[in-house]
């Protein structure tokens, strides 16, 4: 007896002890409302790490005011952080005004960027709210190798048209039901590829899909460093299907207090399009931390 | 290697997660594989819908496992509990039959003497039967172990994080540091894991470490 | 549930390339080569070590060292080193079954090198003094002897093989995995639980496949009464799914 309760108890105290040293991680955060100052704020980000960069990026900044943060980085794609951010798991996440106002209405406009930001705030669930839009875009994009554009003389998406029943198309998984992905494209642009193969959000995966020839044609983010390093063409979009895609904080309400709000459009008012494709660079080609890349530039703004 | 001791306190945190989430399930599941399995060595009619039924549940992946328990238990997505409920049914699944294996392996004479001497059945249980049992009930805590600390890693799928939220960065930056050193503190926390148990068995079974040297 | 059983009703979810037949085979195939490459290189490494004894120690330290390598770094790694290595759909394929067989290998081992060790000295002993030679020791007395436990090692490598490999989805291979990965990334909780219910399914039909072939294959004399002497007798064999 006194044996079987020695196993179980060491068991505990391996268990609590393990507990203490990393501070409970098995707190959760309450559900979102409450009091209003001294509150945490919970920042996400999807799985690709541009999306973790802005999210280390808003943390800083928030910090920098005073404002504790807590991160959950890395929540797979919208489809699942979004309902967490409307549970209240989580309270800000770093968005793009085209993709995310798509995501909430199939039909949105997103032609231009006022149009984007528009549609988002009037398509936004009534407990968030979208602050200030930053300069900087990162978009998504059809992309091919120089050889395939070559070959089918490739410049634009609708080149595609003709040649795409012979063509694999490569992007994340969700893309397969988005509006935002293979059902839109062949709505907007009447494409129809000869399949669409799952890969990663235009991580490592899409690159060696492309350059290895599994699909001819992928989507990759514009400020991707892989498409230059791989000599990529990112074809263009004369119905601009993707739209605007202005990087831009989308906040729980409950949490949007004067300095949180102050903190997170001041970062949006230092963003540009370059800025973010010299960061993300940081961080994928050159590893560095993201939290590092973006406490450098929070210091080099003076936001922090 | 720089990575490693560039990232000492993140790893550290991460590896203190991923023990909870990963050792929590094991205590839960023990304690409920006990009675799950003394039912099962009791009834002959229980056995085989007991065994093979818990056994089932391991047939599911973990990964859906994760993902649906929202559903099931009215939590939130990202609430690392989904993840120690799902290791737990897992963990139960293994133990149920080990923990009937093990009574089953208590020899028959010593229980009769136990009774002739008087003990009560409950009191027998836990001062004969389930010492006697220990052996084979830690080896399959063994496994229980190791095996929830690889499945834990599959959650950062889905932004939970600990030692797999190493693999995931890495790969999506394509950089090997990461990856490299969140196996190797998975294979070391498996390695505790599994040190504790025998070092605890070892300590419940004083019997066997007298005289033959087994 | 009736989430579940809507799409499963649903005829277009069956077939076509990415429907539940299509991934079925997908899943099988990886599935089936991944254990013959494990067994290829599992059993004859355990009967060997059974047979003589020798490296019992490093095998027995280097299959437990194995079975706590988490599948999904293994995976994420194997990818990044190998992938751009092969061209065309191999290159994420490939990763993925040779990780597969580093997670089937060990109970294949264990349950072959247990099996072997297990056969009762004087049987062996017999079968030299009737004149058998090393070879034929192995293959007329020590093999038989110890199929059961080859199959039971086999059994729980398939069970684990079947389970695991829906984790390959991560890498955008194909199988039943892929309803995981793309009902998670567009939150199709009815393509989830169909996959998971699949996969499950699929498991059980494969350890029934393996339970028959086992009766007719082992010798009668050997059959263990039941179950529980298998796990008994190789407790390391047990299923990790992933």
């Amino acid at each position: 007896m006194k044996k079987i309760t020695g196993l179980l108890a060491l068991t505990l105290v391996a268990v609590s002890l393990s507990a203490c040293a990393s501070g409970n991680p098995l707190a959760t955060p309450t559900a979102g409302g409450g009091s209003a100052a001294g509150q945490t704020i919970v920042v996400g980000s999807a799985n690709f790490p541009e999306s973790e960069l802005l999210a280390e990026i808003y943390a800083g900044a928030l910090k920098a005011k005073g404002i504790t943060v807590t991160t959950k980085l890395n929540i797979a794609s919208r489809e699942t952080y979004v309902p967490a951010l409307k549970n209240g798991e989580i309270d800000l996440i770093p968005e793009y005004t085209g993709a995310f106002a798509k995501y909430l209405n199939a039909d949105a406009d997103t032609s231009d960027e006022a149009a984007a930001l528009a549609s988002l705030r009037a398509a936004l669930p009534a407990t968030l709210q979208a602050l200030e839009p930053s300069a900087a875009q990162d978009k998504d994009s059809i992309s091919v190798t120089q050889a395939t554009a070559d070959k089918y003389s490739l410049t634009s998406i609708e080149d595609l048209v003709p040649y795409a029943p012979e063509l694999v198309l490569g992007g994340p998984p969700e893309w397969k039901e988005r509006a935002a992905g293979v059902p839109g494209l062949e709505k907007v642009y009447g494409l129809r590829f000869k399949a669409f193969k799952p890969l990663d959000v235009a991580g490592p995966l899409t690159v060696q899909a492309l350059k290895n020839g599994q699909v001819q044609a992928a989507n990759l983010f514009t400020t991707d460093p892989a498409i230059k390093a791989n000599g990529f063409v990112v074809l263009d979009d004369p119905k601009s299907f993707f739209g605007a895609q202005n990087v831009i904080p989308v906040i729980t309400k409950a949490k949007a207090t004067p300095e949180a709000v102050a903190a997170l459009n001041g970062v949006s008012a230092k963003l540009d399009t370059d800025m973010l494709a010299t960061l993300v660079t940081k961080v994928v080609v050159d590893k560095a931390d993201a939290s590092d890349v973006a406490a450098e530039w929070l210091k080099a703004n003076g936001l922090s | 290697m720089n990575w490693f001791l560039g990232h000492l306190d993140e790893v550290g945190s991460l590896m203190a997660t991923h023990a909870v989430l990963a050792s929590a399930p094991l205590l839960a599941g023990l304690l409920l594989a006990i009675p799950l399995g003394w039912l099962a060595r009791r009834y002959r009619v229980l056995r085989t819908p007991l065994i093979v039924g818990t056994g089932l549940l391991y047939t599911i992946p973990s990964l859906a496992l994760f993902i649906l328990m929202p559903l099931v238990l009215g939590t939130g997505i990202l609430d690392p509990l989904n993840v120690v409920v799902a290791l737990t049914v897992y963990t139960v699944a293994l133990l149920v039959r080990t923990v009937s294996d093990g009574l089953a392996s208590v020899p028959e004479d010593v229980l009769q003497a136990a009774s002739a001497m008087g003990i009560g059945r409950v009191s027998r249980f836990f001062k004969v039967e389930l010492p006697l049992a220990v052996p084979v009930i830690s080896a399959g805590l063994r496994v229980a172990a190791v095996s929830n600390v690889s499945i834990v890693s599959v959650a950062a799928l889905l932004g939970i994080a600990q030692l797999g939220s190493l693999f995931t960065d890495g790969f999506a930056r394509n950089y090997l540091d990461p990856i490299v050193v969140g196996i190797l503190a998975c294979i070391a926390l498996a390695l505790v894991f599994d040190l504790l148990i025998v070092a605890l068995t070892k300590v419940a079974t004083p019997w066997l470490r007298v005289g033959s040297p087994a | 549930m009736n989430l579940l059983w809507e799409w499963l009703a649903d005829p277009n979810n069956w077939s076509g390339p990415e429907g539940v037949w299509t991934r079925l085979v997908e899943h099988l195939s990886y599935s089936l080569v991944t254990l013959v490459i494990a067994a290829l290189v599992g059993i004859p490494l355990g009967l060997w070590i059974g047979h003589t004894g020798r490296g019992r120690l490093t095998v027995v330290n280097l299959v437990n060292g194995m079975r706590s390598v988490p599948t999904l770094g293994l995976l994420f790694v194997a990818v990044l080193v190998v992938g751009p290595l092969l061209a065309g759909d191999v290159a994420f394929l490939g990763p993925a079954i040779f990780v597969l067989v580093i997670l089937a290998i060990p109970p294949i081992l264990a349950g072959a090198y247990a099996g072997v060790e297990g056969v009762d000295p004087g049987v062996r002993d017999g079968a030299r003094g009737m004149g058998m030679g090393e070879l034929q020791v192995l293959t007329k007395v020590e093999i038989p002897v110890a199929l059961p436990l080859i199959f039971s090692g086999l059994r729980s490598a398939a069970l684990q093989v079947v389970a695991t490999a829906t984790i390959a989805a991560s890498v955008s291979v194909g199988g039943l995995g892929r309803f995981l990965i793309d009902g998670q990334a567009y939150r199709d909780y009815g393509e989830m639980a169909a996959g998971a219910l699949l996969v499950a399914l699929l498991a059980v039909c494969v350890d029934l496949v393996f339970a028959a072939v086992q009766r007719l294959v082992v010798s009668p004399g050997l059959a263990a009464p039941n179950d529980s002497l298998r796990w008994r007798a190789a407790p390391q064999s047990v299923p990790t799914t992933t």
